[in-house]
């Protein structure tokens, strides 16, 4: 059984349809690329397969758990399926420690001497052991995505999920980010990452996923769909993002 | 008899000050309990608890204070035959018009912090109370201060209106010496100082306390 199947998931906005018949699977340890331009329904996807979006149509099953029936115990799902946003969303008024710990703690219930080793466990992980006790606004923008990480990395998740998790950093900050995503990819973890960083997906990803008009519209091996896209639509997407 | 503004009028009416204080006390803390679960009702997932939450914000809020402060002392000994002290009176009507206000100022509060807050919780697997205690309620805390203590100052104001029903308190106490003395303007000015000083520090305290938490985060 496959990590993550998608079965024909219908979402809409409104009379907006955002995702029109989508389905994929993705299987332990694959490192999955979304692109796409804005608008076409990458982050929804994502934000469907940990149920933070009711989906109107077909079936979202992770880890053998069915995300889209109405009883969903998201809450265990969760803690299985961690996600990165574009925007960081660490907790302003908790240090980092606090940030990481609040949910092993409170929904994990671990013990609070074990904690801080956990967060500092994670936080070596993306190289910021030493920021331990420092607070949000006191991080860069890199620091504070690679907490963001780590926050998640501590709740030991299955898959991760990232939501263009550089969009909103400098260019010389996006690297810190992009290593750090690479090392967790190497250690086995399964990733869908929504980027456009092209040249990381053509490195890291085990598959591409181009999306449009709220449709699966291309996918394949990296190399093959960023190197010889067989629709214009890819081909006129890969040309606006690569030059 | 028409007697002099004296030394003891003073004293009388900082003795009344304090059930100003005291009433205000008393609707600060059934306030706020009212005001918690109207917030809390006003954001929850639950349609049926926002809108008997908006009910009761509106209702509060479209009927005068001193209409409250009638319902509550003259309604009940005729609807449900309770003879009621102007005390208990006053407290409930009061409690009852804080919860509207500050219920709503919370509601506020909670709002003002952003949704990927509440979206950053539940994706770590909290659960909606989880997020509200650990994530939110932190957070609108440091915003609600100001404007909670600057409702609070309003509240100490507003007991006055107590008065008619025969809650003697500082502004009623300030009539009584009035009607003693015959010196409207000293004793008048003697309440409005009372009140100031009652007033003023709270909102010296606000602006502390909103520097204190803006440094502490």
């Amino acid at each position: 059984m496959s990590l993550v199947e998608l079965k024909g998931v219908v979402k809409r906005f409104g009379t907006n349809t955002v995702l029109d018949d989508v389905s994929m699977n993705v299987e332990r340890g694959e490192i999955i690329a979304v692109i796409g331009r804005s608008g076409s329904g990458k982050s929804t996807m994502l934000r469907c397969i940990n149920g933070l979006e009711p989906v109107q149509g077909g079936t979202v099953v992770v880890d053998g758990e069915t995300v889209s029936a109405p009883g969903a115990d998201l809450r265990a799902l969760r803690q299985r399926v961690g996600i990165v946003f574009q925007s960081y969303n660490l907790f302003p008024h908790l240090s980092v420690e606090k940030n990481i710990t609040l949910a092993p703690r409170v929904v994990k219930g671990i013990d609070p001497g074990t904690a801080r080793e956990l967060a500092l466990g994670v936080l070596r992980r993306v190289g910021l052991a030493e920021k331990i006790d420092a607070y949000p606004d006191q991080l860069s923008g890199g620091q504070q995505q690679r907490v963001a990480i780590a926050r998640s990395l501590a709740m030991q998740p299955k898959l991760m999920l990232f939501d263009e998790i550089t969009s909103a950093l400098d260019p010389e900050l996006t690297g810190e980010v992009l290593k750090v995503l690479e090392q967790v990819a190497a250690e086995g973890m399964t990733m869908i990452l929504v980027t456009h960083e092209m040249g990381f997906a053509r490195r890291v990803a085990t598959r591409v996923v181009f999306m449009h008009q709220g449709r699966i519209w291309e996918e394949g091996g990296a190399r093959e769909v960023l190197e010889k896209p067989r629709t214009p639509e890819l081909a006129t997407f890969l040309d606006a993002v690569l030059h | 008899m028409i007697r002099e503004f004296a030394a003891i009028d003073v004293y009388y009416l900082l003795l009344a000050a304090r059930w100003t204080l005291a009433l205000t006390a008393l609707a600060f803390v059934g306030g706020g309990l009212f005001g918690i679960v109207v917030a809390l009702m006003r954001v929850s997932p639950f349609m049926p608890l926002r809108a008997l939450g908006a009910a009761y914000v509106n209702v509060v809020q479209g009927i005068p204070l001193l209409g409250w402060l009638f319902v509550f002392f003259f309604g009940l000994p005729i609807l449900a035959s309770v003879q009621v002290s102007s005390w208990v009176a006053a407290t409930v009507a009061f409690s009852f018009y804080a919860g509207a206000f500050l219920g709503e100022i919370w509601r506020g509060c909670l709002q003002a912090i952003p949704r990927q807050q509440w979206e950053a919780g539940a994706a770590l697997g909290l659960g909606f109370g989880e997020q509200l205690r650990h994530v939110i309620v932190p957070q609108a805390v440091r915003v609600a201060i100001p404007p909670t203590v600057g409702f609070l100052v309003q509240l100490i104001k507003n007991t006055s209106l107590g008065a008619v029903i025969g809650f003697v308190e500082l502004t009623r106490e300030g009539q009584l010496t009035n009607a003693a003395t015959y010196r409207p303007f000293t004793v008048y000015i003697a309440v409005a100082a009372i009140y100031f000083a009652m007033c003023f520090p709270l909102t010296q305290l606000s602006r502390r306390l909103e520097r204190r938490l803006r440094v502490a985060r």
